[in-house]
């Protein structure tokens, strides 16, 4: 670890903290119907999509509605890309000439982008064609990312107001998420990335030929828009197999530092939106602290764990740290900080390869998606994911003192404690239940490319990452078979749709509740030792269930590298 | 139902329109417009053929060239088509080599290029990068010790001085973005083209 890679920690925690309260305000004022700068420009395009629609802006849902308008969409988003993945052979816009999908493989990359996970089956650049890229998954980032958003903000509304029968409308939430959120954004962002080196045309593959006379095909596309959405809505299938390491789609350490940004802008920003909403910004700063708190440990133990080197490699004379599977512009500090960001928000994004980290460094990125991805998370899954927690919290709480529990001035009764607890208790019995079904079976064995521990560690990560819809592999793994493609599409619908279902329940419930004002018997939550109690919860819920899958794999992996032990195949 | 079918349906299309085709090609367009070289690939020309994109590396084996990376990259067998075989910087297929940290395949591979390099450049510590492989196969950089480390066999095979051969590596070592962000670091195709050019004969 040297000073310069602390102070590159530093400043990126200092810009995302920078970015928390402008961003927060301009989107309280998107979520609450007001004008805004760009109203202007958009509020025709808004009021014209209403009018097609047959939609009042003023008309609202309740929560049972407002799900099923959202798994209506979904459905119909999800038919759609299956159908484009399958035809897209005779659409435009192929000039590789891809042909189709198949029809596992379409199944789970439709999955895998309607739940906002984008787990990678597929290799960009020798698989989809760039209509393909365009309109399913470019135009898939952006309404994930705005529904995630949109379920924040009706779970927030169910706290922020009493006795409401209401939660807002799915439909508008979702047209001015997209459109005053993130296409402003995606827009400035694209042409950043493009000034940086990112590649931005629909002209085909271009072969080179080499100072030593070989010809190199080198895949190019509409990458910059795509990777801006990618990023900003924490969706992270990348537009080519290697992802965010492939320098096409990251091409320098600047493009890499805002890349990192971005992933969390959103996101922390959601919590400043929920302080505004509920009228008590220092709320939306208690629990980004508690975020904070998680996140600084993971970026400390995979910093130190890659800096330190794999021990295998240093009983061979190699010194300098883990570098296998890293990018040399990046390093090993952007390296390591990228996998925690990428993990802890639900974007799945990678700048180096996860499977070739140090045992304890890819250690942390599991424990990151095991938690539920709440620190930061996902647009807006992140803070409904929280939140899920915070009722526990407070559950734990109201417990220790014998007292009904609140938060924010709503009591926490039974139906609100069952529904967290089915969001928490999903995530689970998907990642482990799959899990042990994949190494007792001929086709779950076949997966791993590593043997051993690493093996183990292969499997468990990868429906970790689909349960908790985040994306990143240890991409050793063959995933791209039957077995893989059905049970991690499976794994990725009930890991979104099993926690956004109960959490606007929960919406519903508070919503509909009186508002009780603070007595000497309330907890404040917005200081240091809520915020040590709601880390307490998270960790103990996650430790008691995630500890003897991790002992299996990362953990005597490291033991039995530090010893010098390696592993092979076939053997 | 029936009434949330309209408004699914109209938004659908409509968003469609917006994110996956007028976004995208308006950004297309612009890009174009205001970066015309970066959006197309930047692109390298040398006497009228394209030599290779600047930020994409490519495989070096002549002793007259500073050498990459190792390259994990693989393309599809010439003899058999359902099967791979190890193509270093394949540009149209990027990938790792995903070799966990107790993988006796990486500690072989690791063993077998130290060798290779202590051999050619005997007493001098080989640098990290020189034997690991990159996350996407095609990273166009090594540091600058990775760089100074190969210059005895490129002098050797060029019939040149060290010194000339050093002097020409050192002008192309890019330091930290705004001296903070990244790893000092060497373009390798660059430095390349910068030593066919600086030792003609």
């Amino acid at each position: 670890m040297t000073l310069n890679g602390w102070i590159q920690v530093a400043l990126f925690c200092a810009v995302v903290l920078a970015l928390v309260r402008p961003l927060g305000g301009y989107m309280t004022r998107v979520f609450q119907g007001e004008r805004t700068l760009l109203s202007p420009v958009l509020a025709p395009v808004e009021r014209g999509l209403y009018r097609l629609a047959g939609l009042d802006a003023r008309g609202e849902q309740g929560w049972r509605a407002y799900a099923l308008s959202m798994l209506g969409f979904h459905a119909l988003g999800f038919a759609a890309l299956y159908g484009l993945l399958r035809l897209q052979d005779g659409l435009p816009l192929n000039p590789a000439g891809q042909g189709t999908v198949a029809p596992d493989l379409a199944f789970n990359t439709a999955a895998s982008f309607v739940t906002n996970t984008n787990w990678q089956n597929y290799g960009g650049e020798s698989t989809l064609s760039y209509l393909s890229q365009m309109l399913g998954l470019t135009h898939q980032n952006f309404l994930s990312a705005a529904t995630g958003i949109a379920l924040a903000v009706a779970l927030v509304r169910g706290f922020s107001r009493a006795s409401a029968r209401t939660i807002g409308s799915f439909w508008v939430d979702l047209t001015r998420c997209t459109l005053y959120v993130l296409l402003p954004l995606c827009v400035l962002y694209t042409l950043f990335l493009v000034s940086q080196g990112v590649p931005q045309t629909l002209g085909p593959s271009i072969a080179a030929t080499t100072l030593e006379g070989e010809t190199q095909t080198l895949a190019l596309g509409p990458v910059a828009s795509q990777v801006a959405i990618k990023m900003l809505g924490t969706n992270g299938g990348g537009f080519f197999n290697a992802n965010a390491a492939h320098p096409f789609e990251n091409p320098t350490a600047l493009s890499n530092f805002v890349q990192m940004v971005s992933i969390f802008a959103l996101g922390a920003a959601m919590t400043n939106v929920f302080g505004r909403m509920v009228g008590d910004e220092r709320q939306g700063w208690a629990i980004l602290g508690a975020m904070g708190l998680l996140f600084l440990a993971g970026v400390t133990v995979v910093y130190w764990a890659e800096s330190a080197g794999s021990p295998v490699l240093s009983r061979l004379g190699l010194t300098g740290g883990n570098l296998e599977g890293k990018e040399l512009r990046f390093g090993i500090v952007a390296s390591a900080l990228f996998a925690v960001v990428t993990t802890a928000a639900s974007c799945g994004a990678v700048n180096a390869m996860h499977d070739s980290f140090t045992a304890l460094g890819g250690l942390i990125p599991m424990i990151n998606m095991q938690l539920g991805e709440i620190i930061v998370g996902g647009v807006g899954a992140g803070l409904y994911g929280m939140l899920v927690f915070v009722i526990v919290a407070i559950f734990v709480a109201g417990l220790m003192v014998g007292r009904t529990p609140e938060y924010l001035g709503k009591k926490i009764e039974a139906r609100e404690v069952k529904m967290a607890m089915l969001a928490i208790l999903c995530l689970p019995l998907m990642m482990l239940g799959f899990t042990a079904l994949a190494t007792v079976l001929a086709a779950g064995l076949a997966g791993p490319a590593n043997a051993g521990p690493h093996g183990f560690s292969e499997i468990l990560y990868a429906f970790t990452s689909a349960a908790a819809n985040n994306g990143s592999a240890f991409g050793g793994l063959s995933g791209n078979t039957p077995f893989y493609n059905t049970t991690l599409a499976i794994g990725m619908l009930v890991g979104r749709f099993f926690v956004i279902l109960p959490a606007l329940a929960i919406a519903g419930a508070l919503a509909a509740k009186k508002t009780v004002p603070a007595s000497a018997g309330t907890l404040p939550t917005h200081g240091g030792l809520f915020i040590g109690l709601l880390v307490g919860v998270i960790l103990i819920v996650g430790g008691l269930t995630f500890f003897p899958s991790l002992a299996l794999g990362p953990i005597v992996e490291h033991l039995a590298g530090a010893a010098g032990q390696t592993f092979a195949t076939g053997g | 139902m029936l009434a949330s079918f309209r408004p699914a349906l109209v938004l659908f299309v409509l968003l469609t329109a917006i994110t996956g085709l007028a976004y995208p090609l308006a950004m297309t367009g612009l890009a174009a417009a205001l970066f015309p070289g970066k959006a197309a690939g930047s692109l390298i020309t040398r006497d009228g053929t394209v030599v290779g994109s600047s930020l994409i590396g490519q495989s070096f084996t002549s002793p007259r060239y500073i050498h990459g990376r190792p390259s994990a990259t693989v393309a599809a067998d010439p003899v058999d088509a359902t099967r791979t075989v190890p193509s270093a910087y394949n540009a149209s297929n990027s990938a790792g080599s995903n070799l966990g940290p107790t993988s006796a395949a990486l500690a072989e591979r690791v063993k077998g290029d130290l060798a290779t390099l202590t051999a050619e450049n005997p007493g001098a510590t080989v640098p990290v990068d020189l034997v690991t492989a990159s996350g996407s196969g095609l990273d166009p950089d090594i540091s600058p010790e990775a760089a100074l480390f190969q210059v005895p066999r490129v002098a050797r095979a060029r019939g040149v001085s060290e010194d000339r051969v050093r002097a020409l590596v050192t002008a192309q070592v890019e330091d930290r973005t705004l001296g903070l962000l990244g790893e000092p670091r060497v373009n390798v195709l660059a430095l390349n083209l910068a030593l066919d050019a600086g030792l003609r004969q």
